[in-house]
């Protein structure tokens, strides 16, 4: 068993019990037993201050935006916008038209290959990814590969989870035109160094997309800190509502990206012999947007940053720390994903056990795990599992929950045995 | 034993840790795979068919305890059945673990496989239990066949 590195900088100590109490789903049980979340890689759970902004959104000012004439659409717009510049500010230095809001990380990317892939790369052009991603950051490269005859290239990975990044340096060729990387692999909790691939990247004139819809509520994520050039995150992955997501792009890039879905809202005149585009970020944001999702994931920003992204990044750690020394230690349990630098996830496998018989054992306990493959099956078939169990943890899991799973995966092995 | 126990009955256990026919077959009339895309479980069922009668069947690959057992058990139950009954086998199968049909109704049809009857409580597990019948049913339909539960 791996230890993991050392903590982040000291924070103050999180009131986890009284945290709880603001997130009304974890009273729930489940036949009869207390719910325990640990899917929250899949989605987190929602305070009472986001599900307070959404009905008071569509209770007090719901109406279309930029085109109402009148107060209540001045009201939404606001609000909208207001969200805009709320992602801004919590991801560092942003500015609000850099923001575009999308349905969630996935449609980030596919935005940045159908706007900016299909108008500035050429056939045997790369991108380059890793060999951890998401199919989220697998799949729309392999459509524009169809689409214009770039090459997806992905760089390996060790028997540990962790990027090579001597093989990473050495794909880094001139036919790269874009480095897509994953900040924190959902599958296996690796933290790749984002910040170092984004110097090598550019040391090259070469631009860097971050995908973050994992790490975004786990780690500090901060565009200036990071210097990346394109970085993608999900609403729901953030105590936020689905439906609502963020690409966030330096502006010089955006302002030379074409629309890639024309409409409603996004426009500066259009008639039947020619349309033209309004600036970023509208140009991006064909049709009405999500704007009950974008209100819902500001309060869910200013929930977060309430409680202090610092503390929570700690706790977190403690918590996964315990975890991976509990589960780790058990007979019969190998952790998947070893390395150094990891936060939020325990992916592991139960000896004979089939992860999805795992996921139901412990379903029957009240615990909500992932079993699967977590839609990243080129990382599984690089660690020579077919699927494991997947633990995730976030601000308000707590150590007895951990107890739980350990509880829990006793009681598999003994079904099992 | 209620919840889980309902569904890791002592028989389901027992192929899961040593599944029967889980071998590949050089000699086989037909083979299928069968694959369950959003869980990647993924198996094949092999076939030997002789005039109209099952003579031997075998399967292989990766599986939760319920797939991996309901494919021991089905290789075992269609070995000697003619194809209309492995069939017929495969549509009462399907009844009882989608609780269509109380199992006790078709125990006399089904044998051991009624053991797979807890599986209505569990709908998700549905899919899992019916995987190698799915694959069943194609490889009695020609020499190389793809079916998929989603």
């Amino acid at each position: 068993m791996t230890a993991l590195s050392s903590p982040p900088a000291p924070a103050p100590p999180l009131d986890v019990a009284r945290l709880r109490e603001d997130f009304p789903i974890l009273a729930t049980t489940v036949r009869g037993k207390p719910l325990v979340y640990l899917d929250n890689a899949a989605t987190t759970q929602k305070p009472q201050a986001v599900l307070d902004a959404l009905v008071h959104h569509y209770a007090a000012q719901n109406a279309n935006i930029h085109r109402g004439v009148h107060w209540l659409s001045e009201l939404a717009t606001a609000a909208y916008e207001g969200a805009r510049a709320r992602v801004a500010s919590f991801l560092g230095g942003a500015t609000p038209r850099e923001v575009v809001f999308t349905r969630g990380a996935t449609e980030a990317i596919n935005l940045v290959a159908q706007s900016w892939g299909r108008t500035f790369l050429r056939p045997g052009d790369e991108v380059l990814v890793t060999g951890m991603e998401h199919h989220a950051n697998i799949v729309p490269w392999q459509l524009l590969a169809e689409q214009t005859g770039i090459v997806l290239r992905a760089a390996p990975v060790t028997d540990e989870g962790e990027l090579e990044l001597e093989a990473f340096e050495a794909l880094l060729t001139d036919r790269v035109k874009l480095v897509s990387v994953v900040h924190l692999s959902n599958a296996i909790g690796t933290i790749n160094p984002v910040r170092r691939l984004a110097d090598l990247a550019h040391a090259r004139g070469i631009p860097l997309l971050i995908d973050a819809a994992q790490s975004v509520s786990h780690l500090p994520v901060d565009v200036t800190d990071l210097d990346c050039d394109f970085l993608a995150f999900s609403g729901h992955k953030v105590l936020g509502p689905t439906g609502i997501g963020v690409l966030w792009a330096r502006e010089s890039l955006l302002e030379r990206m074409p629309p890639w879905q024309g409409g409603g809202d996004m426009i500066a005149s259009v008639s039947f012999e020619r349309s033209t585009w309004a600036s970023h970020p509208q140009k991006f944001e064909a049709g009405t947007p999500h704007i009950a999702g974008a209100v819902g994931l500001a309060a869910a920003l200013d929930y977060l940053d309430a409680v202090g992204r610092p503390a929570v990044a700690a706790y977190e750690h403690e918590l996964l720390a315990s975890a991976v020394d509990r589960v780790g230690s058990m007979t019969g349990v190998r952790l998947v994903g070893m390395a150094r630098e990891r936060a939020s996830i325990l992916s592991f496998e139960v000896a004979g056990v089939h992860p999805h018989d795992v996921g139901a054992v412990l379903d029957d306990e009240g615990i909500a795990i992932r079993a699967g493959h977590h839609c990243a099956q080129p990382i599984m078939a690089r660690l020579g599992v077919p699927a494991t169990a997947r633990a995730s943890f976030a601000l308000y899991n707590t150590h007895e929950e951990v107890e739980a799973l350990v509880r829990g995966i006793e009681r598999v092995r003994r079904i099992f045995r | 034993m209620s919840g889980v126990g309902e569904l890791y009955q002592e028989l389901i256990l027992d192929h899961n840790r040593s599944p029967r026919n889980y071998r590949r077959m050089d000699d086989a009339t037909g083979f299928a795979e069968g694959r369950n895309p959003l869980c990647g479980d993924q198996l094949t069922v092999w076939l030997k068919v002789d005039g109209d009668t099952v003579v031997d069947a075998s399967f292989h690959g990766s599986g939760c305890a319920i797939s991996k057992s309901s494919a021991s058990l089905m290789t075992a139950a269609v070995k000697g059945r003619t194809r209309g009954e492995a069939l017929r086998m495969f549509e009462q199968f399907q009844a009882v673990v989608t609780g269509t049909v109380p199992a006790a109704a078709a125990r006399d049809d089904l044998g051991k496989l009624a053991v797979f009857s807890g599986i209505s409580a569990f709908p998700v597990r549905v899919k899992c239990a019916t995987l190698a019948w799915h694959a069943l049913k194609a490889a009695l339909g020609g020499p190389a066949q793809a079916v998929s539960t989603e």
